[in-house]
């Protein structure tokens, strides 16, 4: 799938069902590989960094935005570019302290699990999506902003909605000196 | 002055050898050679000494931020002396492109972008390419290519390298 030089056009699309398919057929194979849902859960999240701190700048790179002057700006930015970017969904987003540095985001629609409907019994704490943490986590550390990305509540588990919590861990005044 | 011999007759030469062995100073010196066209010019820099050059201009670069009066500066864009200019554009992410160019030449903050997205493309996505190496991409240096050209050809004076 290369670009020609024209790159503002239309993304070459595939579709949406291999996309899903793939990521599920991932899961599936690392269940087969652990035993533990912890290694499982795990192993998305390393996957996930590794391919964050790549898609920042492609992320950077195509929408052109500029720097966020805080965590807020920098949530938002999350929610309503970086997924609308690439998932194709807008998730809420909501400040859940007072301090400023957590959030939530509340995914209504996950293009990940649209086949999924529950987590089978023997892999109750599975988190599927896993990898859309690490791929937050990895991202948001390439921008020099450390987080701690997971999942709150996972409908696959049972609960009401799907909320990633993030968790700025370092006020902006401390990073002085960029790379 | 601190200029090389750097083709003969359209050939490369590396040293004092050309591509195929022959010895460059033995090829000048024998007259039935002759026409001959020598291309001189500055030595094409090592990737040692690129790398060197680059975190020297790391370095000023830091200090320039630090230097600005104005608070959260961008730190050095440009530098520019009488034969060339040098563009620098810094990523969110820390990452510096350089364009060094003629002073004339328009258009290199739109290059400058270009060669980021195709760093993003064809250099990140690029499961084999490992992050703060050098770039050892064929589709990367294709492309790059292709953009320096469309560069060039763009603006209104003399070629950019």
């Amino acid at each position: 799938m290369s670009r020609s030089p024209g790159r503002k056009q239309e993304n070459h699309k595939i579709s949406r069902e291999l996309f899903v398919l793939t990521y599920g057929a991932l899961v599936a194979q690392l269940c087969k590989d652990y035993e533990k849902d912890e290694d499982v859960n795990a192993c998305l999240d390393r996957m996930g960094y590794s391919i964050g701190i790549r898609l920042i700048d492609d992320f950077l790179a195509r929408s052109a935005v500029k720097k966020c002057r805080s965590y807020s700006e920098t949530a938002d930015m999350i929610a309503q570019v970086a997924f609308k970017m690439y998932l194709g969904v807008t998730p809420s987003v909501s400040c859940s302290s007072a301090s400023g540095n957590e959030f939530s985001l509340i995914l209504d629609k996950n293009p990940l699990v649209d086949f999924v409907e529950e987590l089978p019994a023997e892999r109750a704490s599975l988190c599927y999506c896993n990898l859309l943490c690490g791929v937050i986590r990895g991202a948001l550390e390439m921008v020099h902003l450390a987080a701690e990305v997971s999942f709150l509540q996972d409908r696959l588990k049972g609960d009401a909605v799907t909320e990633i919590g993030i968790t700025f861990l370092r006020k902006p005044e401390d990073r002085k000196h960029r790379r | 002055v601190g200029h090389a011999v750097l083709a003969i007759n359209g050939a490369e030469v590396n040293g004092r050898f050309t591509a195929d062995g022959k010895d460059v100073l033995e090829f000048l010196g024998n007259p039935t050679n002759y026409p001959v066209s020598i291309r001189f010019g500055r030595h094409r820099l090592s990737s040692n000494e690129k790398l060197m050059l680059a975190s020297m201009f790391h370095s000023l670069f830091a200090i320039g931020s630090q230097l600005s009066p104005e608070v959260g500066s961008s730190g050095i864009e440009m530098l520019e002396t009488d034969t060339f200019k040098l563009h620098c554009f810094q990523t969110l992410t820390g990452i510096k492109f350089m364009v060094l160019a003629d002073p004339r030449q328009t258009g290199i903050d739109a290059l400058l972008r270009k060669i980021y997205e195709i760093y993003s493309d064809f250099a990140l996505k690029n499961p084999f390419y490992s992050l703060e190496m050098p770039i050892r991409c064929e589709l990367f240096d294709q492309n790059l290519k292709l953009a320096l050209e469309v560069a060039e050809k763009a603006g209104p004076f003399g070629p950019g390298s």
